[in-house]
């Protein structure tokens, strides 16, 4: 079976939990036997090491006039049929952005134009030239991606199309009007997570697009799959739950815990440092704890839009001396910082799956995790709270701290739980979808 | 002349309230009121007053019929706060005398593996109990969820009892049948009652299965099943929760129907009746010893201690706890006494454990918490707040002997128990 896959982000060029994901997905795939050729926006350094897969970058595709007549009927014809609008303008609209940031973005983007990444190659031919990431041009990125993506889709000989996130739903929407072959939608965050009640209308849009469009839609966690059935009116026969697993890593470092601090308890938030992640709760429950405890220390790791004001509350409570910002780590220094760590916790107001945790447990670290997270269901043995509830969740933090026995029993329990958390097992739910969608055809 | 043996488990705990590190030193609080007075009165409701009128009318039309109850203390306890109604009929059914109440430990409690100074104390308080309220010393044991050795027999003897129920497990009887009274190995002037497994299995759990082949389950049936084993048989022991009379199998199952049923068709054959453990011990003589040098319980998977011991959390939690015995008996506070023995109730080392964790067990008894984690961290602030008042209270008292009273404890107590018994007692008349 052959799969084309469009995705935004792929290791090593990753700024979250998605291009994990995507990664560890594509890998057990891979195994089981799966061709996948996965369409990224670009590909940087370093990005032909996974030979798993093909690879294909949507930068620099050139789009001739045949391919652009097909796009431009396919695209009128579906926009048309959903009744869709779509503002052909460069919008500066990101996921991840403040009303600040928003600022700078409009004057960065009248630098540079639209004419300036477009390139004429050959007689009416021509290409676009993609940065890949979240840029403050998200929104015509994502634009000009599914064209290139759609170009590549009409080239390609597949089977099946796959579809990561909204920012490449457009592309699978084109693909599949042109080439008429099956789409399967994997929503592992919706705006509505991201975003609380604030949303971007034109981002929710796009998924709701999306998830009507395909044949069958793939959520992270139940969770998810009840935020697409109920806020995007999909049918729930059409939602399937598979969830996401940790890759174990080839080689696990052992870090030592340096002597002088042998005596302090550390509890860890790592994430990104917004509203969606719940980080001032983490926060709140911190300075209850130091109200009960001596000798832990808290750390967050992570960088985001909350960071200044949660570094100034921090202050205004006198708790620098026990509270950490370590700032954004990559790579090992994550491990590290999971290794050194006596509890992880993960307050998210609205995490549709999340997979620190489970990589916390990888260095058999306790988690406590609240349970408006779709992780929270398929982890048993795991300490849950409300994130809202500060006062419980401080005191599973003291719980965890002050009862040696408690934190050996979710360890061990953990461990045991962790054997049936695989990639392997999720590549093969994702196959009988596979197989079940190309039947109906 | 064979006979039925009927015992069932009368207990309801003291459930705690989500105790956080928050209320440690703070306040001692550590139950949570309004669930227990509405379980309760939920169970009165369900299941102890309407089987209690459906055995007081078996009782009065068959002369050969006669029953059996293990009623914790703490329940008696609830019973007299909450519904004292319940008291009421079950000293309508003693009054027949043909109801037996055994005993065991006032808290439902683990004592027995951990202090025999508590074990005494509390089964003594637990006969003092049950003679008050039903009139009668108890002569009969039976430990908390059966749980048995040879120690445990040799203990009874010595506080002079008679007669002592416990698990027929296989592992222990081997080639043996449970359906004859036994000589504990190591207590001479004892009977030892062996419960029938799968004959108690069937209304406890057989009743309500629908995928079992013998469903459903009709007395005349289970009647013709004891009938069958007349030859081999002397006393056929049924023991079970007595919560499986309208809340493990609700009453549209049939269950009370069943339970009235119940004695017409097992009296039908001339040669069976039935027997109280004490009329039992007196009636039959043993027909060999039992040697149980290990404990076991009538826990479902394995009859071992491992549904309330498996874990390092519930190891943990029990052992913490009975370090304190010998200072909180030392320290002679009533008070503390009190929640010191509430504390051992063993459901709340139940809660902890992790054998369960897919199913959340029966449900007519479930986990307060939801997990077996958020009971243990509630039961560690609970004894840490304990022992600091036991700390303070050992610190104001350098004299063993003196018994001070601490702060009176939930002044809200009494108030509540006032309206709930209200709330039943309109309940009832509706009905």
């Amino acid at each position: 079976m052959r799969i084309l896959m469009f995705g935004w982000e792929f290791p090593p060029h990753i700024s979250g939990g998605l291009g994990t994901a995507c990664f560890g997905m594509t890998r057990a795939l891979a195994k089981k036997g799966a061709e996948i050729i996965f369409v990224l926006p670009r590909i940087g350094d370093g990005g032909d090491q996974n030979t798993f897969l093909q690879m294909r970058s949507a930068s620099g595709t050139v789009i001739s006039p045949s391919v652009t007549e097909r796009i431009v009927h396919a695209g009128q014809t579906f926009w048309q049929e959903e009744g869709i609008r779509y503002l052909p303008v460069d919008s500066p609209l990101s996921p991840y952005m403040t009303a600040e940031s928003y600022g700078q973005t409009m004057h960065y983007m009248r630098e540079g134009t639209e004419s300036s990444r477009v390139q004429v190659t050959g007689k009416h031919s021509f290409t676009f030239t993609l940065h890949g990431g979240y840029g403050p041009d998200l929104m015509a990125e994502v634009w000009r991606y599914s064209r290139l993506a759609a170009a590549i889709a009409t080239r390609e000989d597949f089977d099946i199309i796959h579809a990561h996130d909204w920012m490449t739903y457009p592309a699978a929407i084109m693909a599949k009007a042109i080439t008429g072959k099956p789409l399967v939608v994997h929503i592992h965050a919706t705006e509505f997570d991201r975003s609380g009640v604030n949303i971007n209308e034109q981002v929710a849009g796009m998924e709701r697009a999306g998830l009507h469009a395909a044949d069958m839609v793939v959520a992270v966690s139940r969770l998810t799959r009840n935020t697409v059935v109920e806020r995007y009116g999909v049918p729930p026969e059409k939602v399937k739950v598979v969830y996401n697993a940790v890759a174990r890593h080839e080689a696990e470092r052992s870090y030592h815990i340096p002597e002088r601090i042998r005596h302090e308890k550390r509890v860890l938030f790592l994430g990104r440092v917004t509203y969606q992640k719940g980080p001032e709760y983490f926060l709140e429950a911190a300075r209850l704890v130091l109200q009960k405890m001596s000798n832990v220390r808290f750390f967050m790791a992570g960088s985001g839009d909350m960071l200044p004001g949660l570094i100034r509350r921090v202050g205004q409570l006198r708790m620098g001396r026990y509270f950490h910002f370590a700032g954004f780590l990559r790579g090992e220094q994550v491990d590290h910082m999971f290794a050194l760590s006596d509890l992880y916790v993960m307050p998210s107001v609205s995490e549709p799956f999340g997979i620190t945790p489970l990589e916390a447990m990888l260095y058999d670290v306790p988690v406590l995790l609240s349970r408006q997270s779709g992780v929270s269901e398929v982890l048993e043995h795991a300490l849950k709270t409300d994130f809202w509830d500060t006062r419980d969740m401080a005191d599973k933090i003291c719980a965890v701290l002050r009862y040696p026995c408690l934190s050996a029993e979710l360890v061990k329990n953990c461990r045991e739980e962790m054997k049936s958390i695989r990639w392997g097992t999720a590549a093969e739910h994702l196959l009988a979808i596979y197989r079940d969608v190309a039947g109906v055809r | 002349m064979p006979a039925l043996c009927l015992n069932f488990k009368i207990h309801e705990p003291y459930r705690f309230r989500r105790y956080t590190v928050f209320d440690m030193g703070q306040n001692s609080i550590y139950e949570d009121d309004d669930r227990n007075c509405d379980t309760l009165l939920r169970a009165a409701r369900q299941c102890y007053l309407p089987a209690n009128d459906v055995l007081l009318r078996c009782l009065r039309q068959y002369d050969d019929f006669a029953v059996s109850f293990s009623i914790s203390g703490v329940a008696l306890d609830m019973f007299e706060q909450y519904a004292p109604e319940v008291i009421e009929s079950f000293q309508a059914l003693a009054e027949t005398g043909r109801a037996e109440f055994t005993s065991e430990t006032y808290t439902h409690s683990l004592a027995f593996l951990y202090s025999r100074e508590e074990f005494e104390r509390q089964v003594k308080e637990q006969c003092a109990k049950v003679k008050a309220l039903f009139g009668k010393k108890p002569v009969s044991f039976k430990n908390t969820d059966c749980i048995y050795n040879n120690d445990l027999a040799t203990t009874l003897q010595q506080m002079g009892f008679k007669t002592v129920l416990a698990e027929g497990a296989e592992h222990v009887l081997g080639w043996r049948s449970a359906n004859y009274v036994y000589q504990p190995a190591t207590a001479p002037s004892m009977t030892l009652i062996m419960r029938n497994i799968n004959l108690s299995r069937d209304i406890g759990v057989g009743f309500g299965d629908h995928s079992w082949d013998q469903w459903p389950l009709t007395a005349d049936k289970f009647a013709s099943w004891c009938h069958a084993q007349a030859d081999c048989a002397d006393v056929i022991s049924i023991l079970h929760d007595y919560h499986i009379f309208g809340l493990r199998h609700r009453p549209e199952t049939g269950i009370f129907e069943f339970l009235a049923a119940l004695p017409g068709a097992i009296l039908a054959d001339k040669r069976f009746h039935f027997v109280t453990p004490n009329m039992a011990s007196k009636k039959y003589k043993p027909v060999g010893q039992v040697d149980v040098p290990q404990f076991m319980s009538w826990d479902e998977q394995g009859s071992d201690l491992t549904a309330w011991l498996g874990s390092d959390m519930q190891k943990d939690a029990i052992h913490s706890l009975y370090a304190l015995a010998q200072r909180v008996q030392a320290c002679g506070d009533m008070t503390l006494l009190r929640d010191y023995e509430r504390l051992q109730t063993a459901d709340h080392f139940h809660h902890m454990s992790t054998k369960w964790f897919t199913s959340d067990g029966p449900e007519d008894r479930p986990n307060p918490f939801g997990n077996p984690y958020d009971a243990y961290i509630t039961f560690m602030n609970i004894l840490a707040d304990f022992e600091l008042r036991l700390q303070a209270v050992e610190d104001a008292t350098p004299h063993t002997s003196s018994t001070r009273d601490s702060a009176p404890r939930k002044p809200s107590t009494r108030r509540s128990i006032t309206r709930k018994t209200k709330t039943l007692a309109k309940a009832k008349t509706t009905v």
